[in-house]
């Protein structure tokens, strides 16, 4: 733990709106119709309402809760990607998102030019990925298939290289969203072990997982959320044993 | 020691000013443009990816993008130059089509993938922060590249018909600059639409397809019939085909009019496409 301690990821008062239609309307000759004879009618639902959350820098943080409570909908908040309704969210470095292994890869490019194509996904140059390409290769255990179009590849192979590709780089902030998952037993281990890496060189990273054994072990603290309220923060440990007590 | 506290007190003022401040906010039109700055490399990725996915898979690879307008031209030439060969005397019938249908295919290239682009990236717009306005940035370069490799089949056929080369030709690139400009700025702008109601996509190919007929690219402009021209006066791709086409068919430079209109749609149009996509973009990563 850092003797000084700095904030990274801090949310004030966040809430998030999603308007939703109360009829799903696909189609814009459906929605002009709609228009016309008044008839659009929108159902509000709130998936954060009112979050204070203050995560400092080297911290590994937890997130539990049951489906829709609105742990994606956080970490979209945090990662750019949705901007509060209302509330004030501030970022203190540079976010390396490891949602959904390989969302961006593309099946007809080889393993080499999508490990490219993902890296400027994130934000990588030519260069930068050019350092850290040999030790994607070996990481991902895919020497021979590299050069490979990638829609030959099994689910595991996927992932491996989705994992190997998102934290090639030493991040400053962690999102990890449900991942750890992915692969068989010895690949989960190297990706818990390269992110406890992360965290001994002062990395903040936050977990998203219902492997709750999982947030428990990794995390010093950890919040439970519950339709996007906060029902409990504090250590890792007592709010999944508070979780366990009260969900299950 | 004191050149050590200098440097400390640097990196903590550094540090307590947030990387992403969700309250503070430039116009987003002004913040879309630095993060496209920011991520030039993905912008360069994606044009490379789009290239190449689109010769991977067939045997005459790039020789695809040059056949292509290559063999409209040929079927339009033997179908319509008895019909117009009258109305167009002195300018070879496949150099006109030709030049006409690599500025069409420019635009509804460009546009199209433009919207594509958005749909599947909206997938990825959910998961990670990416600039909203790459895909269909990148779309219209890759439509550039494309036209570029195109010009190879246009000056070879103005080879073969003995077509004159002259001087006005340098002027080119800056139509196809405005083109470019036009495309990006109503390919965002459907976009835009296409992110909220996915049947845009299936309507624009009609809108298109109507819209090359009432454009003079097969036919010449001289088969407009005159109370019609003021119609075809409020096309947008009228002048931008128009002001392509000058230094090919009449081997001179397009009438200052000619060119001050095409400008200004072009830049009009891009700079109002840039805004409404921007105005709308927080919302696609909740809609899409």
């Amino acid at each position: 733990m850092p003797t000084e301690s700095k904030p990274a990821i801090i949310l004030e008062n966040v809430s998030v709106r999603y308007r939703l239609p109360s009829e799903r309307i696909g189609t814009l000759k459906e929605y002009a119709i709609r228009l016309l004879q008044r008839r659009l009618k929108h159902r509000e639902f709130w998936a954060i309402k009112d979050l204070d959350l203050n995560i400092q820098q080297g911290e590994v943080f937890g997130i539990v809760g049951d489906n829709g409570a609105g742990k994606s909908t956080l970490l979209k908040v945090i990662s750019k990607v949705l901007r509060p309704t209302t509330g004030r969210v501030r970022i203190y470095g540079k976010i390396a998102p490891l949602l959904e292994l390989g969302a961006g890869f593309h099946p007809e490019l080889s393993g080499r030019e999508n490990v490219f194509l993902n890296g400027a996904l994130l934000g990588y140059s030519h260069d930068e990925m050019n350092q850290v390409f040999d030790e994607i290769v070996e990481f991902s255990e895919l020497a021979e298939f590299i050069d490979a179009p990638i829609r030959t590849y099994s689910s595991g192979m996927y992932a491996r290289l989705g994992f190997a590709v998102a934290t090639a780089h030493q991040p400053e902030i962690l999102i990890v969203d449900e991942i750890l998952s992915v692969g068989d037993e010895a690949f989960q281990r190297k990706c818990t072990d390269r992110i406890a890496g992360f965290r001994e060189n002062g990395a903040t990273v936050l977990m998203v997982s219902h492997n709750l054994d999982l947030i428990a072990g990794m995390c010093n603290r950890a919040a439970w959320l519950d339709h996007g309220k906060l029902i409990h923060m504090g250590n890792a440990e007592e709010v999944v044993a508070k979780y366990r007590e009260g969900a299950h | 020691m004191v050149r050590f506290s200098v440097v400390n007190t640097r990196t903590v003022s550094e540090k307590t000013k947030p990387l992403y401040d969700s309250s503070k906010r430039v116009s987003p039109a002004i913040a879309e443009l630095k993060e496209i700055g920011n991520y030039r490399h993905l912008l360069a990725q994606l044009i490379r990816r789009d290239i190449l996915t689109r010769y991977k898979r067939s045997f005459l690879g790039v020789a695809w993008t040059m056949l292509n307008p290559l063999g409209t031209m040929l079927v339009m030439t033997i179908v319509f130059s008895n019909i117009f060969r009258a109305s167009m005397p002195g300018v070879p019938f496949p150099v006109y089509i030709l030049s006409g249908l690599v500025v069409w295919n420019f635009f509804s290239q460009g546009t199209t993938a433009s919207m594509s682009g958005l749909v599947w990236g909206g997938n990825l717009l959910q998961r990670i922060f990416v600039p909203r306005t790459i895909f269909a940035v990148s779309a219209v370069g890759t439509a550039l590249v494309n036209t570029v490799i195109a010009l190879v089949p246009l000056i070879i056929v103005m080879l073969i018909t003995q077509a004159t080369f002259s001087w006005a030709l340098l002027f080119l690139p800056i139509a196809i600059i405005l083109v470019a400009f036009f495309t990006l700025g109503f390919g965002l702008l459907i976009s835009s639409l296409a992110a909220f109601f996915p049947d845009v996509m299936e309507m624009y190919q009609i809108v298109l397809t109507a819209w090359m007929y009432l454009t003079p690219i097969i036919y010449p402009e001289s088969i407009i019939p005159k109370h019609l021209f003021n119609v075809y006066r409020l096309n947008p791709m009228y002048w931008l085909v128009k002001i392509f086409r000058a230094p090919i068919v009449d081997q001179s430079l397009p009438a200052l009019s000619d060119f001050g209109i095409a400008a200004a749609i072009s830049i009009i149009m891009l700079v109002i496409g840039w805004l409404v996509f921007t105005s709308k973009s927080d919302e696609y990563a909740y809609r899409i």
